[in-house]
């Protein structure tokens, strides 16, 4: 039992902050870009013209909570 | 190592995702059909044409309902992986499949369930158009104060534990996160835009399906990716790390 108890914790070593800088930079931009088009396009404000992105994931945009009309 | 972690954090997200479509065609849509029937029947008590359908209800409540959750749920398994790759190691001291459960239960409550206390989803016939901008403003407002609140609760608790504990230390974190955010959500104007002769009973359903929604997705990504990230960092034949090893 006491070996079981004694045996030392072994956890992964963080990952260096420069090597997630740039995943963290690039990736969650594009991630939050991606979440923009789900959640606000056409809504509050448009990059693209009509509303024809708010109409196709109406029924996502609400259910997920995102304010809509 | 963080390429390939964000990687498997979207793959879970899209199975996640997938869930969460499944849980939203039972338990939402019906709540969606209901609102817009009213909606049309207003609209024909107030002699107004009905809208020309630019999407078809069966496409929006099919496809586009399906694009809508495995895009968010990619987005946020990607963004999960990424707070993942940083929090492994430096806040969690569990391994990687209790710092996954730790961080979707935290993402749970302050992205979606602490938000929506304050600014809950509504279905369609629920708010006004000329208000979008106000109340799209409003809303990421609070989900950017409740980020920042967590994030700093987060570094308090950090701070406190050496000299008051562990367990002490986090309690007084989530209690002053808590204090913010009831300060916050007091402050904040309060946005109250359902019609008179709306279902009390439609409206609860649609914010309890949406909740629901949201806590198959949290708690798929959390499961799953932490199973996933655990094949990756750490050997199966002996539990030891796979990369480099930290011994406490």
């Amino acid at each position: 039992m006491s070996e079981i108890a004694l045996r030392p914790v072994v956890l992964p070593a963080p990952i260096p902050v420069r090597e997630l800088l740039p995943w963290a930079v690039f990736g969650g931009l594009m991630l939050l870009m991606a979440i923009y088009f789900i959640g606000a396009e056409e809504g509050a404000t448009s990059l693209m013209r009509g509303t024809y992105v708010h109409e196709f994931v109406h029924d996502g945009r609400h259910l997920l909570g995102f304010p809509c009309h | 190592m963080v390429g390939s972690l964000l990687l498997r954090g979207m793959l879970v997200g899209i199975m996640a995702g997938l869930l969460a479509f499944g849980f939203a065609r039972v338990f939402g849509e019906p709540q969606v059909d209901h609102a817009i029937a009213f909606e049309e029947q207003q609209a024909q008590a107030a002699g107004e044409a009905s809208e020309p359908e630019l999407v078809s209800r069966s496409t929006q409540a099919g496809i586009g309902l399906l694009t809508g959750t495995l895009v968010y749920g990619a987005s946020i398994g990607g963004l999960f992986a990424l707070v993942f790759s940083y929090v492994q190691g430096r806040v969690s001291g569990f391994g990687p499949r209790g710092t996954a459960a730790l961080i979707a239960l935290a993402g749970f409550v302050v992205i979606i369930l602490v938000p929506q206390f304050k600014y809950p989803a509504n279905p369609p016939s629920v708010g006004n158009t000329e208000t979008i901008e106000a109340r799209t403003q409003l809303f990421f407002i609070l989900l950017t104060v409740s980020i920042l609140a967590a994030v700093a609760s987060i570094g308090l608790a950090k701070r406190l534990a050496s000299q008051y504990g562990t367990w002490n230390a986090w309690i007084a974190a989530a209690a002053a996160y808590l204090i913010v955010m009831a300060s916050a959500e007091y402050a904040l104007p309060p946005i109250n835009e359902v019609p008179e002769q709306f279902s009390a009973a439609v409206l609860w359903d649609f914010r309890v399906a949406s909740l629901g929604i949201q806590t198959v997705l949290w708690a798929a990504i959390g499961v799953l990716f932490g199973a996933v990230a655990e094949r990756k960092l750490v050997d199966r034949r002996d539990g030891r790390p796979v990369a480099s090893i930290a011994v406490r």
